[in-house]
């Protein structure tokens, strides 16, 4: 049995249209016409516990849809879903007392307390027995370094500081599931990589779940082995990120830095390969693994030119995510 | 209980944040105090010149007046989370949290802030009562204090009741909110006379309809030893407070249909 | 076409800001019927009590139930004249700090301020006052209430003196609202100056009861302050208890403490704003 089982969830929204003007509000008090948005069109799939799942689409595309109703604050409108066994939206407060909920551009500490106060009054709330959590805090506070921010208000705290309390806060009753909408964003490098490592430490030595909705590629790169991508309503993948990348971008890219000025590679009869730029002596050529492997391509140009220096590198992530939705027609919603 | 002692760790958790400006908690209250007190120096100047309203003294009417202050700010000051629900809560999206957590959201709501600037509110009531107990010669017996504490606890379950009405009201619309000052604030100004002064219809509606009256003017009467010019029969003057609560399960149940909806259509 | 008549089109600023005010106003169509429903509820309410009081005997008191009855709805449907609070914008410009740059703007800061004050309570009142008209005036006569419904002014004469009236507390309610903007400025608060200012005005214009109720003894000072200007001496002239030379002096006292908020507003704004330069250094 998956820890976290969906089948078939479809959500729909009826949203009133209205007449713009005064006498279009006027005439929607008597007669309304409704538009029918179909946010999810049947969704599924199913999380062991202890996975760490990526889950990208673009803005509309269902995502957040699909977090609400998976932690309960969302009735679908269709479909059956189980965490640990309970419907979320049916046993609500027993599913939620099991999961954290992390929102990057919401607080769950409060504005004017001292972090340690709101994590106090997160412990009643939560019900959690005075050792265990003195326990659990202690952990969490060594694990993120946060020994110096206890006393603080929340509101003095930077950002990076602030998700640094905010993730510690959602695991402060040991759920066994974490809920990461967002968890990064605005920060700045040392706060990510920080909220990162936090993760992967929870997930990897803690053996907690974690959903994350990103729109930071690196984070899914990062973090997540498994990413599904949604679009439409719809699931468009749900693999390892490196199948996907494969699947919808292979091309690697090559520099080149030759010791005259770049030749024109024409006459090696190179397949699959495509020169992508050209500036004096370097060279930037993009080639697909499938038809001509790396190895191969450098020993060829190698043989035929001098060579100062070659490196490889594949194309952003982003880059790899925009294609796919391309590909998809799921641009923006 | 467990419930019980989460909401004195909010309530304290709200002082302490609130006592952190104590200028602006003083300011507030200090203008509460005036504001209501000053209402009363209007009442007393009719009383100057009338003398009595339907039979009623100045001293009696304190008696109405101060306990409808007392119950509606202790009401005001306990449900500040759902005066505020439309615009905090529902608007920005923040009641997700609230649904986040494993705790009812009526609880969580009325833990979200004990606002104590209705202090000055409380005291001009306290005053006026007990001006109204100078005046009138009110006898403080086991029986009495009884009554007006249990008119305070049904008083206060009532005007709770409607500030929850008019926070699932905000389910449907942020906009028209204000209309429910009609019941809240227009209740308590009601509840400032003695019942038998209104018209027929009105008195109605403060019995029937939002039972106002069954609160304050009923138990009042019962406390001050006097019998129902309206002829309610003394033994059913004490039950009446028994309304508020009745008011407040409704709106409760009320208020349960409101959360569904919301997460039903998530907005 | 206004530029034409104010040959340096001076005057614009404050034309637009009162027509912008108007537009943001009337966008609040809820909030304005929310406001209206509240203040039929307290009219009826005062309009009970003041029934019940005057059952006792109405002998010897300063107005008839009548004129109670029509100073009530008046005092309803005017309820938003009342200068209870700063400019709320002003208050937001306080709170940043951002007041010290108000004298940078191309205009007179005392005169843009009083457009404000001015545009932002007509707007409030207008739609409100027009419903509460209706409502008190044409619908409760309609359903046979007429004895309890607001009666037009009862000569023409008092219907005149009243539009005049009306003018200077509208000018009058500018002037205080400007006031309190300047003692926001000048405490660099906005706690102050809204908490105290509600209970004094609700006293001291006649909202809370007619001041004729108060003692004989009191009279003389009730009159003559300020505040009265905002709803006493209007109201009073609207249901004749105050006609010929007795309304002119009215009329003239408010004019006179118009002019004298003015100036008063005025010489402190400066005060206040340069004091405020000096500090940003």
């Amino acid at each position: 049995m998956p820890q976290i089982l969906v089948e078939g969830l479809a959500k729909t929204y009826r949203v009133a249209e209205r007449d713009p003007g005064t006498w279009g509000a006027v005439r929607g008090l008597v007669r309304r016409r409704w538009r029918t948005i179909e946010a999810l069109k049947g969704v599924d799939f199913s999380l062991e516990a202890g996975e760490l799942l990526g889950f990208i689409g673009p803005n509309g595309a269902g995502k957040s849809t699909t977090i609400k109703i998976l932690s309960g604050i969302l009735q679908p409108s269709e479909g059956r879903c189980e965490v640990g066994g309970l419907t979320p939206w049916r046993d609500r407060i027993r599913h939620v007392a099991r999961i954290g909920v992390v929102f990057g551009q919401r607080t769950q500490l409060w504005w004017d307390l001292p972090v340690i106060e709101g994590f106090d009054l997160l412990r009643d709330i939560y019900s959690v027995p005075p050792d265990r959590y003195r326990r659990t805090r202690d952990e969490l506070v060594g694990l993120m370094r946060l020994e110096k921010l206890l006393d603080q208000p929340v509101r003095q705290l930077s950002l990076g500081q602030r998700m640094r309390c905010e993730i510690a806060a959602a695991m402060l009753h040991e759920p066994s599931i974490l809920f990461l909408d967002e968890p990064t964003i605005g920060l700045d490098a040392p706060s990510k990589l920080a909220v990162r490592d936090f993760v992967r430490v929870l997930n990897k030595e803690r053996g907690v779940t974690v959903i994350l909705t990103t729109h930071d590629m690196h984070d899914i790169e990062a973090l997540a082995e498994r990413v599904i991508v949604i679009g439409n309503g719809t699931i468009l993948a749900d693999s390892p990120f490196e199948t996907l990348r494969q699947g919808v971008l292979a091309e690697r890219r090559m520099f080149i830095d030759f010791e005259a000025d770049a030749p024109d590679l024409a006459g090696l009869d190179l397949a699959g390969v495509t020169v992508h730029g050209r500036d004096g002596r370097a060279l930037e050529l993009a080639f697909d693994p499938r038809v001509i492997a790396a190895p191969q391509l450098i020993s060829r140009i190698t043989a035929a030119h001098s060579v100062a220096d070659i490196h490889v590198d594949e194309p952003a992530i982003e880059e790899v995510i925009a294609r796919f939705y391309d590909l998809h027609g799921a641009g923006e919603a | 209980m467990d419930a019980l002692r989460l909401y004195g760790r909010y309530t304290a958790v709200s002082i302490r944040s609130q006592l952190a400006y104590p200028g602006s908690f003083l300011m507030m209250s200090f203008g509460q105090f005036l504001v209501t007190v000053i209402e009363f120096v209007g009442v007393w100047a009719l009383f100057q010149r009338f003398g009595h309203i339907q039979g009623w003294r100045v001293g009696e009417v304190a008696l109405f007046y101060g306990l409808a202050s007392v119950i509606f700010s202790v009401a005001d000051a306990v449900t500040r989370g759902f005066d505020i629900f439309g615009s905090v809560f529902v608007k920005t999206g923040n009641f997700d949290r609230l649904l986040l957590r494993p705790r009812t959201t009526a609880l969580q709501l009325l833990g979200y802030e004990l606002r104590l600037t209705r202090i000055g509110r409380l005291a001009q009531g306290l005053i006026v009562f007990s001006i109204g107990v100078h005046m009138t010669g009110f006898s403080w017996t086991p029986a009495s204090a009884a009554l007006l504490a249990w008119a305070l606890a049904g008083g206060t379950a009532l005007f709770s009741g409607l500030f929850i009405c008019q926070a699932t009201l905000a389910f449907w619309t942020v906009e028209s909110l204000e209309a429910m000052n009609v019941l809240t604030y227009g209740g308590e100004a009601a509840a400032e006379y003695p019942l038998d002064v209104y018209a027929r219809w009105f008195r109605d509606f403060l019995i029937f309809v939002v039972p106002i009256a069954a609160v304050t003017y009923f138990p009042l009467v019962a406390a001050m030893g006097r019998t129902d010019p309206l002829g309610t029969p003394a033994w059913a003057l004490p039950l009446t407070p028994l309304a508020g609560f009745a008011f407040l399960a409704l709106s409760l149940w009320i208020w349960g249909f409101g959360v569904r909806r919301y997460t039903s259509t998530g907005s | 076409m206004a530029a034409n008549l104010y040959p340096n089109g001076a005057l614009r600023p404050y034309l637009a800001v009162l027509a912008g005010r108007f537009q943001l106003m009337l966008q609040y169509r809820a909030a304005a019927l929310a406001g209206f429903a509240t203040q039929c509820w307290f009219g009826v309410i005062r309009i009970l009590v003041f029934a019940a009081f005057y059952a006792g005997g109405a002998a010897g008191q300063p107005l008839s139930l009548r004129d109670a009855v029509t100073y009530t709805w008046l005092g309803q449907a005017f309820l938003a004249f009342l200068p209870w609070n700063a400019d709320p914008d002003v208050a937001d410009m306080v709170r940043s700090g951002a007041v010290a740059y108000e004298r940078l703007r191309p205009v007179d800061t005392y005169a843009w301020w009083y457009a404000r004050a001015l545009a932002w309570s007509t707007a409030r009142v207008l739609p409100r006052a027009a419903l509460m008209v209706a409502f008190a005036s044409v619908l409760l006569p309609l359903v046979g209430l007429g004895k309890w419904s607001l009666p037009p002014p009862p000569t023409w004469s008092a219907a005149g003196l009243f539009a005049v009236s009306a003018l200077g507390m509208i000018l009058l309610s500018a002037a205080l609202t400007v006031i309190l903007n300047v003692i926001m400025t000048a405490t660099m608060s906005d706690r102050g100056a809204n908490t105290l200012a509600a209970p004094f005005v609700n006293l001291f214009s006649g909202m809370i009861i007619p001041l004729a109720f108060f003692p004989d003894a009191l009279r003389p000072f009730l009159r003559a302050q300020p505040i009265a200007g905002l709803v006493d001496i209007p109201f009073t002239i609207y249901f004749g208890g105050l006609t010929g030379a007795d309304a002119w002096r009215a009329i003239a006292l408010q004019a006179v403490w118009v002019v004298v908020l003015v100036l008063a507003g005025r010489w402190w704004l400066e005060r206040a704003l340069g004091r405020l330069q000096i500090q940003g250094g």
